[in-house]
Formats: C-alpha cells, structure tokens, sequence
C-alpha cells in the first residue's frame, strides 16, 4: 500500500527558532490524518512544507512519491489547499473566484463555468455566486475557499485549521463535506486546535507540540492514553479536596490535577464515577459538583507530556517564513 | 489500494483538463494573462475603485488650476496648459503605488500561497498584477485628460501628439511599478508600502518640472529638480503635446525607464521570489 504523504525527519528554522525539530509524518491514501497541536506548534509549518510553500531546512517529503522540494509541480498537480484564513479573492464573486482557478487550471471557459457552478451547488452556494466574496459570512468563505482547492480534482486536500472561528453549525456543515471528500476517495491532512474535531474526522492522528511529535496512534488509542473523559469535582468544603484528591487517586490510579478548589482527572471509563461517589460518601466528603466531560487539548498534554500546552509567542513567524 | 487508485477515483478525466508536464512559456503567459483578467475584473466589481479613478484628476485638475493658476502664470488658462502634461504624468506616477499595495495584499490574505499551491507559472501572479495596472494607469491617462479637455485644453499636439505623450508615461509608469512591486514584497503590511511610497513619490513628483519650471525653484533645488527623471517624462509630455523640445527628452525618459527597469525588475522578483 502507498503512503499518499511520507516525510522524514523534517526541519525549519526561523531565526533561530526550530519551528520544526524532525517530524516525521504517514498519511495513508484515501485517509484522514489529523494534525492535532496548540498555537506554535508547527502545524502550520508542517502544511506549508508538503503544500510546496515552504522549503525544508532538513529531512525531506513526498507526496504520492514526488519529492516536495525537488519536484512542486508534480506536487502541486495533486494537492489542494484550504489555509487558515479564507484565501479567495474578497472582490471578485464566488463564481469568478472559481472560473479563475478552473482556467489557471487549464478549463476552457464553459468547462471553467460549469465546474464553478458545480462547486458552488455542492456547497449551497449557488445563490451567493453572482456576489462579492467579502460579502460573505465566515462559514460561507470557508466553503468557498474548500470549493476553490477542490477546482483541479486534487487526490490529496490539505486543510489548516479549516474551523477555527466557526460557530458551531458551520463547523458541522464543513466536517459533512470533509466526511463526503473522504467517501469519494481523497486523502486529507487535517490541522486542528481542536481535539474534537480529530476525534471525529481523522482515521490517524498525531500530536505536535515545539515542532516535535509526541503522540501518534488512532483517535482510540490517544483517548486511551489521554483518558476519554475527565472527571471534574467540587468539595462543598474546600479543605476537604486534598482528601477526595486522594480518594479520586486511588479509584482511577491517574494522575490528579487539582486548583484548589475543584480536581480534574482523566477516565478511560465512566464505570469508575458509582465507586468514586461510594468511597466520598463512606468517607464523608460532601460533593458540591460532579461531572464528566470531554477532555479539551489542554489536558491531552497534560496527559501526555506532564504540562499544559502552551502557545508559542512566536506562533505569527508562520506567516512571515521567508522561502531560503 | 494505492495511492494512484485512490487519484482516479477522485478525479474524473474527463472533467478535468490534463495539467502540463512543465511549466513553458506559453503556459507562463497564458498564466499572466489570466491573472490579469482578475485584476481587470476587480475594477468592474468595484465601483469605489472606478469612482476614485474618476474623482481624483477631476478634483487635482480643478484645484490645481483655478487655486494656484492665477498666481503662478496670471492667468489660470496659461497655467492649465503648463499643466496638463504634469498632471498626467503625477497621476500614472501615484497610481504605480497600488501595484506594491495589492501585492502586499494578496501576500497578506494568503491569496499567493493559493496560486502557488497550484501547478501553474510561479511569476504568473506578478506578471498579472503588473499588466492589470498598466489597464489602471491607461484608464488614469484618459480621465485627466478629459477633465483637461473639459476645461478648454487643446494640445497643438494634436491626436498623435497627445497619444504618444499617454504611451511615453505609461512606459515610464512601468518601470516604476516594478519599484513599487520591490517594495510591496519587502513591507511587512500593505500600510507600511503605502506610507513608504508616499514619502518616495510626493517629492519625485512635486520637485520635478510637473507644476512649476525648475528654473522657479531655489538655487539648490533648481539642479535637482532639473535632473529629476519625472522633469524628462514631464518635458518630453510637454513638447509632444503642446510643441517644442521632443528628442532629447524622450531619450533621457526611456533611458530612466530603462535604467528602472534593469534596477528593480530583478529586485522585484527577488523579493517577490523570496517572500512567496
């Protein structure tokens, strides 16, 4: 089976900054790889290097056999590419937005027509073609961005952060499409801040952190690692919670966070909360407020690497990267 | 399941035209040409854009020749011919700004690393927002003109006169785009290429013989304003549309132009290489 992407060991350095420190990276073909990392941590790096954008400083990258740096037009026949920000033209219309692509791409001009006009249906649209893209909502430009890398056919999409600053029924809306491209065969790498949204658009996912990778596996096998849920509890009285810490400890066997007023704890299974509850009582620890709930990216790492994540300051550099 | 498999059942040949191998000329061309279509296209759709294209000369001419036409030559019919040529030239010459401002622009909104992702001409982006300004800058010569026209200008020029005066600017508007194209790929924001071009045009255009005669100014600026490339562009308007000297001139112009073009067209696509 061929890998769609396959990269060892990459490097970038800006100013001195190792924005990549050897990644190494398989998407598999026809696969979601999902790129999970806070602010800085060199997703962005990671898109624009195997997008061409960028050249590495180390290591190197194919896609679909094609070496990224030594052979970008191969590449570039085969990928698209869906940034961070909304990439259209804001003054030009939906539909010239895509007959633009479509005859850089080599369509004639009823051939470019018809495959705008299919995009913007497929997308819902149809109706907003006739108007300037800066007109558009947030969602809207999305969708529109995704219907412009999607012109050429490319094998292999490439989506940085494709949700950030959605609301939550765009967000839906782009993961349906996302789910429609995998059905009919193409590969996405998929970035996110998001841990949900890994969890429920990537078949792979890894885990970046400083340009490192630290975690690697599918979506079940991280949640093992990083527990499904966290248990949250509320002692009624505060100088009780070094007590329920304990308790909580002994019942999980994981580690327990705790800020003074509430402790926090992954759970790989939810059967575990009817005995925590039982040994608080035998114990008698009056419990204000107990719950479970999706662990956020914060707590991931903290599973993972023993701290929180933190966003590197120096995250604007991605978009400043100069080409070597 | 390979890689290979997986592309032809996303990709439907026949909807999908066959991209080249190699990026020729031709392609490089037809590339440029397209992106050019774009920023022709965006003068349509912005009817802001067209009104300023308007507005403006009608506002320069007008101000330019009833406030300071009277004390400059006694009478502002004189001063308007004087003018003319000047205003032309200072008009393409801050239109040429626009050229580094939407490149900085596209470089901002990440609209250039969609080109780039695709497999078509890497100077194919550049080419295009040059051309598309020269469109600009063509559009700028006319609507000056009509305003002179309006208020009683008549080139003894004539016709031909005043058309190969409109074609000697836009080859000097050329090669000074690529100048603004350097800059508009060096600033970090379209802001910065703005102001910085600013500070470069305002004096190239007001201490050049486009308003007054160098021979008017002070002993120490007389000489500069007298060697200014925009005095040769400004004169060599002049002879051609309201007679005079024309040779010496349009050599001394296309030489600047030429001598620009050789600076900062490679500049350009260093800085645009480099940044993209």
């Amino acid at each position: 089976m061929t890998d769609a992407i396959r990269a060892e060991g990459l490097v970038k350095v800006f100013k001195g900054r190792r924005a990549l420190d050897g990644v190494d990276l398989t998407a598999r073909a026809g696969a979601v790889l999902g790129v999970l990392g806070p602010n800085g941590s060199g997703k962005t790096t990671t898109v624009r290097i195997l997008a061409t954008l960028l050249r590495p400083d180390g290591g190197r990258a194919f896609v679909d056999g094609f070496d990224v740096a030594e052979q970008p037009h191969e590449v570039r026949r085969r990928i698209g590419l869906t940034g961070q920000y909304a990439a259209v033209d804001a003054e030009l219309t939906g539909t010239q937005n895509l007959v633009l692509i479509a005859r850089l791409l080599g369509f004639d001009r009823a051939r470019a027509r018809s495959r705008a006009a299919e995009l913007l249906e497929r997308f819902g649209l149809s109706d907003a073609g006739g108007r300037a893209a800066k007109t558009y909502s947030g969602g809207m430009r999305r969708r529109l961005d995704l219907a412009a890398s999607l012109v050429g056919r490319p094998s292999l999409l490439y989506l940085d952060e494709p949700t950030t600053g959605l609301d939550p029924h765009s967000r839906n809306e782009l993961w349906d499409v996302v789910r429609d491209l995998v059905g009919d065969g193409v590969t996405v790498l998929l970035t996110t801040q998001y841990l949900e949204e890994a969890d429920q658009l990537a078949d792979d996912i890894m885990v970046l952190d400083h340009g490192r990778v630290i975690s690697r596996g599918t979506p079940e096998e991280l949640k093992n690692r990083a527990g499904d849920q966290v248990l949250e509890l509320r002692t009624v009285d505060p100088s009780q919670l070094p007590l329920a810490v304990k308790i909580v400890e002994t019942v999980t066997s994981a580690p327990v966070g705790d800020d003074g007023l509430r402790l926090g704890v992954p759970v790989g299974d939810a059967a575990v909360l009817p005995e925590v509850v039982r040994r608080l009582d035998e114990q008698g620890v009056a419990v204000g407020e107990l719950s479970l709930r999706r662990p956020s990216l914060d707590e991931v790492f903290l599973a993972l690497t023993g701290r929180t994540a933190e966003a590197s300051p120096s995250d604007e550099e991605t978009n400043e990267e100069t080409r070597a | 399941m390979s890689a290979v498999t997986t592309r032809s059942s996303a990709a439907s040949p026949e909807n999908v035209p066959p991209v080249p191998d190699r990026v020729g000329l031709s392609v490089t061309v037809r590339n440029g040409l397209q992106l050019t279509w774009r920023s022709i296209v965006k003068l349509r759709t912005n009817p802001e854009e067209v009104l300023g294209l308007m507005l403006q000369p009608i506002m320069f001419v007008t101000l330019f020749v009833f406030v300071f036409g009277q004390a400059m030559m006694g009478d502002w019919q004189t001063y308007r011919d004087f003018l003319m040529p000047g205003i032309i030239a200072q008009s393409v010459i801050f239109a040429t700004m626009g050229t580094g401002f939407t490149l900085s622009q596209d470089v901002e909104k990440g609209i250039f690393d969609r080109f780039r992702s695709l497999p078509i001409a890497r100077s194919a982006p550049l080419i295009g927002a040059v051309l598309g300004d020269l469109v600009r800058y063509a559009i700028t010569v006319v609507m000056v003109l009509l305003v002179g026209l309006a208020i009683g200008f008549r080139p003894d020029g004539g016709a031909v006169g005043v058309v190969v005066a409109g074609a000697l600017i836009l080859v000097f508007a050329f090669a000074l785009c690529w100048m603004s194209a350097f800059v508009g790929m060096l600033a970090r924001t379209p802001m910065a290429v703005q102001s910085f071009a600013m500070i470069l045009l305002f004096p190239l255009t007001f201490g050049s013989s486009a308003f007054v005669a160098p021979d008017d100014m002070p002993g120490w600026l007389a000489p500069i304003a007298a060697n200014n490339p925009v005095t040769h562009v400004v004169d060599a308007m002049r002879g051609l549309m309201l007679g005079g000297d024309v040779t010496g001139p349009v050599t001394w112009t296309l030489v600047w132009a030429f001598a620009i073009t050789a600076v900062f067209f490679p500049l350009a696509v260093w800085a645009y290489r480099r940044r993209t």
